[in-house]
């Protein structure tokens, strides 16, 4: 059933979406990475006029799917051509390709806050309060204190996170990228066949987040040497 | 931009009703590829959970490669996959034709194989939950193995599954956007549609997105109630 010669033939073919792949998943994991802490940070304050809207955006792009992210920053923002080209900012809107990095950066960023914030408030309140009694101020306290211990906690979901990112830039195949999920429905659709292409494709995408996986893994290890169960 | 709301309304150039009977079919998609999902994640927990190498490597195969590969690939696996298959099939009864799966069915079932590898870790959280002395004192009353699973194991694995399930629900929901792809109708693909002929897509997908918004915050809400439900009893500590 399975064409063994047809699926060698198409492994090099697929291997060639996986910089674009790489890339997309790259700059969004970086890009969200800032964006998440900048925003798990600025919740610290009380502040309402900062901490709503950045509510309302982690609850929007956490409530809606990536695919209408996509959309609307695309299509939907494509449609102020003239305002864009006014303020400068046309080029941007104008590639599929950044058009996917910023929905991907915006949505992973939404999620990732949510994790570090949840990691920040996890950390024992007398740690904070014992750094504080040693004459630490609150922003060495939280450099050498709080963000060391969140950052550990947060590793296992943040992993998680990034599995997600690299399995979302499949969707910039839709806005015309090919990627490696692109490139497999082209396959798909010329060939029919559509069971070698998928573990063609599926185990390219499989080896690179178990290749994660074990990164984080090991990062974990190295980060958190008494914890490590047998 | 404001000008332009009536596209959104019930009257003639609306398309208000469109878009909200296409939600439904979003919500019923996603809710019949869930309960396909339940059954397909809590045999792989069973096989997970079983002493037998066998079940346990093909629960363990299913669980990684579905939730480790782009669900978008998983649905061109069935749409072309099934429709191949399909059309051998109609090809051996003497047809010559290609015939494509209904994309309802195709959408149920890759969201069913996608959340019921998903399903099945939250079921096994929660069977690994569920306290050891709960096993020993139903086998202590004698209880029959099924019996033991229905009336001891079965409710406490649900108190313990539903937050989880909860997350998968969400998830399940804006994949099914994803279902667009293979031209099913649903509330995404008729906000493309209506974007297209319209030209205006901002305020169709702000549209698109709103609506999702709303369902998985109302959905969201019936399954807190579902865990207050099953929780009472139990004190928060």
């Amino acid at each position: 059933m399975i064409d063994v010669h047809f699926f060698l033939k198409i492994i090099p073919t697929l291997l060639s979406g996986l910089p674009l792949t790489l890339q997309l998943s790259a700059a969004s994991i970086v890009f969200g990475l800032v964006l998440a802490l900048t925003l798990a940070l600025a919740q610290l304050q009380a502040r309402w006029f900062v901490v709503w809207p950045i509510r309302g955006f982690v609850a929007v792009f956490r409530g809606t799917p990536l695919l209408v992210q996509i959309f609307l920053i695309y299509y939907g923002l494509g449609q102020f051509r003239p305002s864009l080209r006014a303020i400068g900012l046309w080029w941007l809107f104008r590639e599929p390709y950044w058009c996917a990095i910023l929905a991907l950066t915006l949505n992973t960023a939404a999620y990732g806050s949510e994790i570090f914030r949840g990691a920040i408030r996890n950390v024992p309140q007398g740690l904070a309060e014992a750094a504080l009694s040693l004459g630490m101020s609150r922003l060495l306290t939280l450099r050498f204190v709080i963000l060391p211990l969140a950052f550990r906690q947060a590793l296992p979901s943040y992993s998680n996170e990034v599995i997600l990112m690299i399995k979302g830039t499949s969707l910039a195949s839709i806005i015309t990228l090919m990627e490696v999920t692109g490139i497999a429905q082209g396959l798909i659709s010329q060939s029919y066949r559509a069971i070698e292409v998928f573990i063609a494709a599926g185990g390219i995408y499989l080896t690179l987040n178990f290749t994660i996986v074990h990164l984080f893994t090991m990062l974990e290890t190295k980060l958190t040497p008494y914890r490590i169960r047998a | 931009m404001l000008a332009k709301l009536y596209l959104l309304g019930f009257g003639d150039e609306g398309w208000g009703l469109s878009l909200l009977v296409t939600a439904a079919v979003t919500l019923l998609l996603s809710i019949t590829g869930f309960l396909m999902g339940t059954v397909f994640g809590s045999l792989a927990a069973a096989g997970r959970l079983s002493s037998y190498r066998l079940p346990k490597t093909l629960a363990y195969c299913y669980g990684t490669a579905f939730r480790g590969v782009p669900d978008l690939l998983t649905i061109y696996l069935f749409y072309y996959g099934g429709s191949v298959a399909l059309t051998a099939l109609a090809g051996f009864f003497g047809s010559t034709q290609f015939i494509g799966l209904p994309t309802f069915a195709t959408g149920v079932a890759a969201i069913g194989i996608i959340s019921g590898a998903y399903q099945s870790e939250v079921y096994r959280g929660a069977y690994l939950a569920i306290d050891q002395g709960q096993f020993d004192a139903a086998r202590s009353l004698a209880l029959p193995r099924f019996q033991m699973l229905r009336l001891v194991i079965a409710p406490q694995l649900v108190r313990h599954a539903i937050p989880g399930l909860s997350n998968v629900w969400q998830l399940v929901l804006k994949d099914s956007a994803l279902i667009s792809v293979i031209g099913l109708v649903e509330l995404m693909r008729q906000a493309q549609i209506g974007a297209g002929s319209t030209r205006e897509p901002f305020i169709f997908y702000l549209a698109a997105a709103a609506l999702y918004f709303l369902m998985g915050s109302i959905t969201n809400q019936i399954f807190r109630l579902m865990e207050a439900r099953t929780a009472r009893g139990f004190s928060r500590s």
